[in-house]
């Protein structure tokens, strides 16, 4: 079980690894994304993107502005103007 | 035929100057490498960006109502050309390409009876077009240097471009840099960014097998994106540019210093000879001075 999730602003490619669960800050309210997600594109608000690994408790927290989030077939992109 | 002296202050200026230009030379090439990393960081976004809008486009159909910077103003008659070059010299022909390029597509567009705007970014591309186009300049901008721009800078830019195309100052921007393939190769490209240009990708057929939620719905999403994909054309330019003017500089640095090393060879071999020739003459005056004795 686990979801690919690629971080990416526009200066570089920030993460691309295999994770478990990935909640995303949507402008309509948050969300999770667990593996086999259904499509889903979605604009960002400002906030605190939380990233779960396989077994980790305790979520990894990175903050993020202006973007955007797609889930496809092959995981989870966010697109965020900045990062960390 | 220049004195000893002479010969020997001419060579040690030819001396110092090759000393600038390999200095030059190793600072290209160091800030190349960084740019070049950074020019390359940068493309997975952009062709994250690029495909999410093909396949948004691919699904509604542009109509009246339909964002301005995806279906243009519908007419056809202002162009403005954006033209992003360096803030400084000594890069071989690299600001002159870009400009060269720039210029040709101005007089085309010229001679097709269309109004012809100029926006530059960088100060030697200003110094190019203002010669022949004085009038059609509108907007310059002095980025200094290329390798720390930031996205925030581009996006300023970007944000700049798209309040001017709402405010009907336009219809069609072009913009101009140099694409950086090689050290040894950089050529200039020109590329549309208003109104967007829709990339034919194959994504779009990919993901459009599943049935995609959007939140909040597709125009709104394409609403946001849009402006954003300008910005992110935008920057990626300068990056380009960035790594196209360090790829340029250190050609041309390297050539300047073999250059000096052929000058200094040369010189010397003629600093030698008029010493021998003093020396010769010297001698002939003292045994012909002995031998009147």
């Amino acid at each position: 079980m686990s979801l690919h999730f690629e971080l990416v602003t526009p200066e570089k490619l920030l993460r691309s690894e295999e994770v478990h669960m990935v909640v995303v800050p949507g402008t309509e309210g948050d969300f999770g994304v667990l593996e086999g997600h259904a499509p889903l594109m979605s604009t960002i608000r400002d906030g605190n993107l939380e990233i779960y690994k396989a077994g980790a408790t305790t979520p990894e927290t990175i903050r993020i502005e202006g973007g955007f989030a797609e889930v496809n077939e092959k995981g989870l992109t966010v697109l965020a103007e900045k990062a960390g | 035929m220049a004195s000893l002296k002479a010969l020997k202050i001419r060579i040690g200026s030819v001396k110092s100057t090759q000393k600038i230009t390999k200095a030059m030379k190793m600072v290209a090439a160091a800030k190349l490498r960084r740019a070049q990393e950074a020019a390359e960081a940068g493309r997975p976004y952009a062709q994250r960006l690029e495909a999410v809008v093909a396949s948004l486009a691919s699904k509604i159909s542009v109509s009246e109502s339909s964002p301005k910077l995806l279906a243009g103003t519908g007419k056809d008659q202002v162009h403005l050309l954006v033209i992003a070059t360096s803030d400084k010299g000594l890069a071989g022909a690299f600001n002159t390409n870009i400009a060269r390029l720039a210029r040709r597509h101005a007089q085309e567009l010229l001679a097709q009876g269309k109004t012809v705007k100029i926006y530059t970014i960088g100060r030697k591309g200003r110094a190019v077009l203002n010669r022949q186009f004085p009038k059609n300049i509108i907007h310059s901008i002095e980025p200094g240097d290329l390798g720390k721009l930031s996205f925030a800078d581009a996006r300023g830019y970007a944000d700049d471009l798209i309040a001017r195309f709402e405010a009907g100052e336009f219809d069609v921007a072009t913009l101009f840099y140099s694409t950086f393939k090689s050290v040894l190769a950089q050529e200039p490209t020109a590329q549309q960014i208003i109104p967007v240009a829709i990339p034919q990708a194959e994504t779009a057929a990919v993901s459009s097998g599943a049935a995609v939620t959007y939140e909040p719905d597709e125009e709104s999403i394409l609403a946001d994106l849009l402006p954003r994909n300008v910005a992110i054309q935008l920057f990626r330019a300068m990056r380009e540019n960035a790594a196209s003017e360090q790829g340029s500089k250190m050609t041309a640095m390297d050539n300047a210093t073999r250059n000096a090393g052929d000058l200094i060879k040369r010189l010397n071999t003629i600093y030698n000879r008029q010493r021998q020739a003093a020396i010769t003459t010297e001698l002939v005056e003292i045994i012909s001075g002995a031998e009147a004795l």
